[in-house]
């Protein structure tokens, strides 16, 4: 499974990459903001990814809208992580597209059950 | 201020150090901070608008915060540099981010989260924002929080 990991932080990245290493997820692929993303999705091989909501130049949301209309990656499932749970941002992401969310902090056990394994 | 403005930030840090770091903390005595006195070495910054005004800041001795952002990372860092920084960083933003939630019918925003190094530095008070000091022990050292918070 490849996992791609949208974070403006590259702490949060690290520690994600940390996480996914323990679940023996090796094939991983950063991105710092959504705009570096679709290009890295534009190449192909990513199942699943993890997104962070605040980002400079392309946010989550807005990748995330992009990313829907384009049908070639309808099976790529999104994970938002987010350090608010306000409902309404929730549902907005969920209503985007976004499979599912998790909110910070996690641990890796909540992170390999959002991923399904 | 209103104190019950304090507990979403002690479980926040509680459960942050908890959850990703698998460090135990236990918050100790809130005091008020009536005037600025030294901290630690390190502190991570957040500003707090909307609905509210203030900042939240968590402060560690060098030592403590390297090992903090050690365990955040997975792997050891032994010097200040970006690492701890973008790592205390990403802490108090955590803390913040997962205190918001429990400030129900408030808007409240969070900034970008600033970091200060600097042995035995002074984080001055917001005028006219009360600020509440909690220390805090855990299994790599002491450190603390500081909240300031006013509702418009």
């Amino acid at each position: 499974m490849k996992v791609m990991l949208v974070d403006d932080s590259s702490t949060m990245r690290r520690i994600q990459k940390t996480q996914l290493a323990g679940m023996g997820l090796t094939d991983v692929v950063e991105a710092s903001n959504g705009k570096e993303a679709l290009d890295l999705l534009d190449k192909g091989g990513v199942d699943q990814v993890l997104l962070d909501w605040n980002m400079p130049e392309l946010d989550g949301m807005g990748f995330l809208k992009k990313m829907r209309e384009n049908g070639a990656f309808k099976d790529v499932k999104v994970i938002m992580c987010t350090s608010e749970s306000e409902k309404s941002r929730v549902i907005e992401a969920l209503k985007a597209g976004a499979n599912s969310y998790i909110v910070k902090p996690f641990g890796p056990q909540a992170l390999k059950d959002k991923l399904g394994l | 201020m209103n104190v019950a403005y304090i507990n979403p930030f002690i479980s926040s840090t509680i459960a942050t150090f908890d959850t990703m770091l698998k460090l135990k903390t236990a918050p100790g005595k809130p005091v008020a901070k009536t005037q600025p006195f030294p901290t630690y070495d390190v502190s991570g910054i957040i500003g707090l608008s909307g609905d509210a005004q203030g900042c939240i800041a968590i402060s560690f001795p060098k030592i403590v915060a390297l090992k903090v952002v050690s365990a955040i990372l997975g792997a050891e860092v032994k010097v200040v540099g970006e690492e701890l920084v973008d790592g205390i960083g990403e802490l108090a933003n955590i803390i913040a981010g997962n205190a918001k939630q429990h400030f129900d019918g408030l808007n409240l925003l969070i900034s970008l989260p600033n970091v200060v190094i600097g042995r035995n530095h002074m984080l001055g008070a917001l005028k006219g924002i009360p600020t509440i000091v909690v220390p805090f022990v855990s299994s790599v050292g002491m450190f603390s929080i500081e909240v300031a918070i006013k509702t418009h």
